[in-house]
């Protein structure tokens, strides 16, 4: 009974066969299964906060602190200059750089996190990852509630580039999405991954323009630097993210263009890897 | 029940897991990147190990089929085929209507989460839609008993051991698909809830949908089951009608007649708490034996060593008939001067007598069973270890009347006399009565 309306393919037949690796994702099945995703989504946001005293606050709390001592070392020590005011440019440098690592550390560690379901039961793998994002907005939507806050303690200007921040916003996700899929594969079979990337993650918070311009780095730096920065695709797009929310120039925009495509290929190549990998995953991990 | 209708069909399924020796495994980038450095050209020794081979079967709408083989016969590969948990390296399945596969009870339970959540959790996971989980809500909750019904609201973590379990499967029982896959889920709980999920198995095959059910326990596939296939070393056996399933088995099992031992602390059944040693059947000399005389008396006795210290014990086995089912079940419990009393570790033999005249003649197995009573079970399920003939002789070994039926127990009888009319005028009294 319980069955009748949702499932309309109670005749298809499934057939199981040796995968080639060329078969591409089965769309339809991933949205069979989109009330998993969902279930997925909501699980991580409610198992974070249960135990925790402060619960949503400590969610305020990172991005606030790491703009505090960001100010205090780019700016009163290092006097980095800023076209807006330096907290609030940190802040937001913060909220886009967290939403993007918390997705990609969540998304690499989804498959080993979840051994069991994934060796017991079969669904579309790829929500286990996919499933993460939810939670990064979910911050991100706290943490852009306090930046309104901010944008009336400073008197922050709001330009029309708002309306292109959801762009902004996917470009981010999109890439750590890309890299979290392929991560999450490489980790079935090797640990590693999970004890690099904090590492990686701490070093991108230096090497990425959170708590300076990229234009101001770039006239610091010596020439033979510069395509390090440039290559790195969150420059552009941490740019173009400031630059929606606050209206701070943007260096290149051929820089962005580059930053938005590569986050497109990552993605799509994320995509590729971790469905080339899937078959293995219930046998390896 | 079953129609013409094939819903399943297993065509040449094999599959090869690379067994990569453990010398040679590297569990880090780190590892493998400097073996390949140094041994460039090697390729990593593996050996393929073909956990199936050439599979071929078609099941048909409404079919209860029993999967059933011994210990690395394929079974467990086989299911996770069936359910798309993993691809084969040959051939291919046709499943014709929605899958619904139970490996594990409670597959993506969360200990932080509360029953409510854990229902919708598991019931997604499973491939419900939460439309589904909603009207089958209250179904779900009933089957799991009032107890949950009263905890719904608060973490699992918190719930008992009993408790996690009914809930549990009070979602997998729930789940309405056109082929159900069942591993052996059905060993959890106490002996009265196993009942309740062997009915509920029971309504679904009734209802006309299709049941693959895998299990050591012949006595359940044989109330189960219409259809068995038997697994033997990754190839199919036998496929057959149930009976000839479950009677291919119990004869399969020549290598363990009259009694057999287990040193390996990694084989042997068991947990930390209690390990089963040996087994045997020993007859009126003295002498491990496989074939007894119905005419003659016999012991069954168990070896089994306890490890850690239990407030009670209990050792027990089921005697199995050649058609799976179950002749009796008897346990040390009643030996009245151990009852209730704790066991500390060491080694201890349980000797079951059996009289003569008990058993008729035919093929046993003794299925070992082991628990410290409403608490928890620690040997359970397992195949009938041993297996012992019983010939229908007299203790001089002269064969004895052939008797119908499972046993031949000689039972007090009375024979007495009384005069005919003493009874006539009995019912002439009683008649004056009314």
């Amino acid at each position: 009974m319980g069955l009748a309306a949702n499932t309309p393919d109670t005749t298809k037949v499934v057939v199981i066969q040796p995968r080639s690796s060329l078969a591409f994702l089965d769309f339809g099945e991933i949205w069979r299964y989109r009330d998993l995703l969902l279930t997925l989504a909501q699980r991580d946001v409610k198992l974070r906060y249960r135990q925790t005293a402060l619960g949503v606050i400590w969610v305020v709390f990172q991005p606030l602190l790491a703009a505090i001592i960001f100010t205090v070392v780019f700016r009163r020590i290092a006097k980095v200059p800023v076209e807006v005011p330096y907290f609030p440019f940190a802040f937001a440098g913060f909220i886009a750089y967290n939403s993007f690592t918390s997705t990609l550390t969540k998304a690499s560690a989804s498959m080993v996190q979840n051994t069991q379901m994934v060796s017991k039961v079969f669904f579309p793998r790829i929500l286990l990852p996919f499933s993460t994002v939810y939670g990064s907005l979910v911050d991100l939507a706290v943490s852009l509630f306090i930046y309104a806050i901010l944008i009336v303690v400073f008197h922050l200007p709001l330009t029309v580039g708002i309306l292109t921040f959801p762009l902004w916003l996917f470009l981010i996700q999109l890439l750590a999405m890309g890299f979290g899929l392929m991560a999450a594969a490489v980790m079935v079979s090797y640990r590693d991954v999970q004890y690099a990337l904090p590492v990686l993650v701490q070093f991108g918070t230096y090497a990425t323009p959170v708590g300076y311009p990229l234009g101001y780095a770039l006239t610091q730096l010596t020439v033979k630097w510069h395509p390090f920065m440039y290559l790195n695709p969150l420059s552009g797009l941490l740019d173009g993210f400031r630059w929606s929310l606050m209206g701070t120039p943007i260096f290149s925009w051929p820089c962005c263009l580059y930053a938005a495509s590569c986050a497109v290929m990552v993605f799509v190549l994320g995509l590729v890897y971790f469905h080339r990998m899937e078959t293995r995953f219930a046998d390896v991990i | 029940m079953s129609s013409n209708e094939i819903v399943i069909s297993a065509r040449d399924i094999s599959k090869a897991y690379n067994i990569v020796h453990q010398a040679h495994r590297h569990t880090t980038i780190r590892e493998a990147l400097l073996h390949t450095l140094r041994h460039p050209f090697e390729r990593p020794p593996s050996e393929q190990f073909w956990a199936l081979r050439d599979i071929n079967f078609d099941i048909h709408r409404g079919d209860v089929v029993g999967v059933v083989g011994r210990n690395g016969a394929g079974k467990s590969t086989l299911l996770k085929i069936l359910s798309r948990i993993t691809t084969p390296t040959t051939g291919e399945v046709r499943l014709k209507g929605r899958v619904g596969s139970l490996l594990e009870v409670g597959t993506g339970f969360h200990p932080e989460l509360t029953g409510r959540e854990n229902i919708y959790m598991n019931g997604s996971i499973l491939g419900m839609t939460r439309k589904e989980i909603q009207s089958r809500f209250d179904e779900i909750v009933a089957f799991a008993g009032p107890q949950v019904e009263n905890h719904l609201d608060t973490p699992v973590k918190r719930y008992s051991s009993g408790m996690y379990v009914r809930l549990a499967f009070g979602v997998a029982a729930n789940l309405e698909s056109e082929i159900l896959i069942v591993d052996e889920v059905l060993a959890v709980g106490d002996a009265e809830f196993q009942k309740k999920c062997l009915g509920k198995m029971h309504d679904v095959a009734e209802s006309g949908r299709t049941v693959l059910f895998v299990s050591h326990n012949m006595g359940a596939v044989n109330a189960l089951c219409n259809r068995g296939i038997f697994l033997e070393r990754g190839t199919v056996k036998l496929v057959g009608s149930v009976s000839e399933i479950v009677g291919e088995y119990m004869a399969s099992a020549d290598s363990i007649e009259g009694e057999r031992y287990w040193n390996d602390d990694a084989t042997a059944p068991g947990d930390d708490r209690v390990l089963l040693r040996g087994v045997r059947v020993v007859g009126p000399s003295g002498e491990v034996t496989s074939s007894v005389a119905s005419g003659e008396p016999f012991e069954i006795v168990i070896d089994y060593e306890v490890r850690e210290a239990l407030p009670q014990f209990r050792m027990a086995f089921f005697l199995i008939a050649s058609d799976g089912t179950t002749a009796f079940y008897t346990s040390d419990g009643q030996v009245s001067e151990w009852q209730g009393q704790p066991r500390e570790p060491g080694l201890y033999q349980s000797v079951c007598k059996m009289p003569s005249d008990l058993l008729n003649e035919g093929r046993y197995g003794i299925m070992i069973k082991a628990d410290i009573p409403m608490v928890a079970n620690i040997i359970e399920d397992q195949d009938s270890c041993v297996v012992f003939h019983v010939e229908r002789t007299n203790f001089n070994g002269e064969p004895v009347e052939y008797l119908p039926g499972a046993v031949r127990p000689t039972l007090p009888w009375k024979i007495g006399v009384r005069a005919l009319p003493a009874i006539t005028s009995t019912v002439v009294r009683s008649r004056k009565h009314h």
